[in-house]
């Protein structure tokens, strides 16, 4: 094991699949030169020249549509944008081009193509460059959206976004960038986009989350236990279309209790699909209404205090967790 | 006669027939559409035909097409089997589409023909990823992109125009100028003359006469002999008009009969192509008469074909959705 950050491991994915594959290559906005204006594609551009690490204009719309074109023609495009608030300039070819490409061609054509980049809060930029965009993506069919935690998910999911024939949103998260985790020296191969992952197993409540939210629910987990007792399962969901609803339905079988916790804001967001479908599907072995933390109902506000209280966090997850253990 | 002359006239001969076609199949599909078999949004090429097969007498087997949801006739031109395609308009499992796309969402991969695209202007960044993947790849193909006067103001159209001049990229922008985006009139819409689009990205424009056939020939071989060349983007603008309503739901409130009945007479394309066959290469009326009863009866056929089809299967709902 290593400690890699996941802005290296989301590096090291799109190089090892470039050297793989000729038709994979890399267009977005400072990608090249600049080395990503987050650095995750630092050191393409000298490995695998102008050809196929490609900086654009600052016109979003218009890569996006020209990354779907070039995989409607058999390419592996990655369009990186420089966050996901930017994607809803290219919303259009990222649902209308490429989600539904193969069903209006009655499966004729296939659209294989990552757009990925950081999604949610990075911290103190404000309403316009702060929102989480998971459901919004979820939303659709012909899309698969996934959305790492650690450098291990990052690179392996990554790797099996670019080799996916659908069309992938990649949701990243700023904050985790530079977070470390361990990582295996062995080669890493590709691993379902479809499947979520147990970070902590437990038996008394069962809190699902994803990207950064994992952390918030790890560290809850830790105090639950610590402080209170109280045992609880971390569910790292992945996958946010398709939800791997068997992982979450047996967890709640085992605790009878769920919260789930996201970025994104409550209403028709991750966590109401979450709860829809424990409701439909394990109705008869909560022992507790559901939870849903999410951000708070508004733009994202620039004081950092204020900021603070729009966002979930550990304290949060432990406060209503022992909430609904108490019931 | 000069043998070189005589296939020159067997050309121009297929193109008349191709045009004919085009014209017809679209006719036919006015009908079926007021009997019942085909819905929804539903938009002829009627008037326009020598845009789309003149421009395809010059492209070859690599090269790829993309157009907006008026996109019947580049279907038929390029090679697709006419049957497929109204058995598509009237939503049957033998539609190119499998009845899942319906007129504005139909394509060919075998022929490089991309679609078909329901969100205006939506069609020219793609094109322009179609260019940029015969780049990539080498293959020297070029990306016929066609749009409308009404797609000429979308953004991504301008972003598009950038990027291909930029990157030097294999693109033939067809500005297909039919003088209204739905009801409104070019002049209307345009705050500048759309022959001067290109300018400010120094891509060059070609003024094309897009009712004469010959016209089209000719201009978009030197088009896309310049882009083949890999000489960058280019614009053809095409001066074209369309007779029919915008989609099949038009009231025709925005011009006058006069002004369509004006066109009809003067500049049809396939008038104007009839004459000079019979007036310069001599052929003969009844040749072209034959032609024409021979499509008329084919067409019949095509819509029995498209009518007697059955409707996609249940099962089918749920099908081509994820590899």
């Amino acid at each position: 094991m290593k400690k890699v950050p996941v802005r290296i491991a989301l590096r090291d994915a799109m190089a090892e699949e470039m050297r793989n594959d000729p038709n994979v290559f890399l267009m977005g906005e400072e990608v090249a030169r600049y080395d990503g204006a987050y650095k995750v594609s630092q050191g393409l551009l000298a490995e695998f020249g102008e050809e196929r690490v490609i900086d654009t204009p600052i016109s979003e719309c218009g890569f996006a549509g020209i990354g779907v074109g070039a995989a409607f023609s058999g390419l592996r495009p990655i369009v990186e944008f420089m966050t996901f608030n930017f994607a809803m300039q290219a919303i259009d070819h990222i649902i209308n081009s490429a989600a539904k490409i193969l069903y209006m061609s009655g499966g004729q054509i296939n659209c294989p193509i990552v757009f990925r980049g950081p999604n949610s809060a990075p911290g103190k930029v404000a309403a316009q460059h702060s929102q989480c965009f998971a459901s919004w993506y979820a939303h659709c069919p012909g899309l698969k959206v996934v959305s790492p935690y650690t450098s291990f998910e990052a690179k392996a999911l990554l790797k099996s976004a670019i080799q996916d024939d659908n069309p992938v949103v990649f949701l990243e998260h700023e904050v985790l960038y530079g977070k470390q985790f361990d990582i295996p020296d062995e080669e890493i191969s590709p691993i379902p986009l479809d499947k979520a992952i147990i970070m902590r197993e437990g038996e008394d409540i069962t809190i699902v989350a994803f990207s950064i939210s994992v952390d918030y629910a790890l560290e809850a987990a830790e105090i639950l236990q610590e402080k209170y007792g109280i045992s609880a399962e971390v569910i790292n969901l992945i996958s946010l279309r398709p939800i791997d609803q068997e992982t979450i339905i047996k967890s709640v079988k085992k605790t009878g209790r769920i919260i789930n916790v996201e970025e994104g804001w409550l209403s028709c967001g991750i966590g109401a699909e979450i709860v829809s479908i424990i409701i439909e599907k394990a109705f008869d072995y909560l022992d507790a209404p559901p939870i849903r933390i999410s951000a708070a109902d508004v733009p994202m506000p620039y004081a950092q205090n204020l900021e603070q209280l729009a966002l979930p966090n550990a304290m949060k997850v432990v406060e209503q967790a022992k909430m609904i253990i108490s019931k | 006669m000069l043998p070189k002359q005589d296939e020159q006239i067997n050309i121009f001969l297929a193109l008349y027939r191709k045009m004919l076609m085009a014209r017809k199949f679209e006719e036919k599909v006015a009908q079926l559409y007021i009997q019942g078999y085909i819905s929804g949004f539903c938009h002829l090429y009627i008037g326009q035909e020598a845009v789309v097969v003149g421009i395809s007498s010059n492209i070859t087997p690599q090269d790829s097409v993309i157009t907006s949801y008026r996109d019947h006739a580049h279907m038929l031109i390029l090679g697709v089997e006419p049957k497929f395609v109204m058995a598509e308009l009237c939503g049957k499992i033998t539609g190119c589409s499998r009845g899942k796309g319906g007129s504005m969402h139909m394509y060919s991969k075998e022929h490089n023909f991309y679609g078909g695209n329901g969100i205006v202007g939506a069609q020219v960044p793609i094109g322009a990823g179609l260019a940029f993947a015969h780049k990539y790849k080498k293959d020297s193909g070029v990306s016929i992109v066609y749009f409308g006067d009404g797609a000429a103001n979308q953004g991504q159209v301008y972003e598009s125009f950038n990027m291909t001049m930029l990157w030097n990229l294999p693109v033939v922008y067809v500005l297909e100028n039919n003088r209204y985006a739905m009801g409104t009139a070019v002049d209307r819409s345009s705050g500048n003359n759309l022959k001067n689009r290109g300018d400010s990205f120094g891509i060059p424009t070609i003024l094309v006469d897009g009712m004469d056939l010959f016209d089209v020939m000719e201009k978009s071989k030197e088009a896309i002999d310049y882009v083949r060349a890999n000489k960058g983007p280019i614009i053809m603008h095409v001066d074209t008009y369309r007779y029919k309503g915008h989609s099949m739901s038009d009231p025709g409130t925005y011009r006058t009969r006069e002004e369509i009945d004006n066109i009809k007479k003067t500049r049809d394309p396939i008038i104007q192509c009839k004459q000079r066959l019979i007036e310069e290469y001599n052929i003969n009326q009844q040749e072209l008469e034959n032609i024409s009863n021979e499509i008329s009866e084919l067409i019949e056929d095509i819509a029995k074909f498209a009518i007697e089809s059955p409707f996609p299967d249940g099962k089918c709902l749920t099908e081509d959705i994820i590899l």
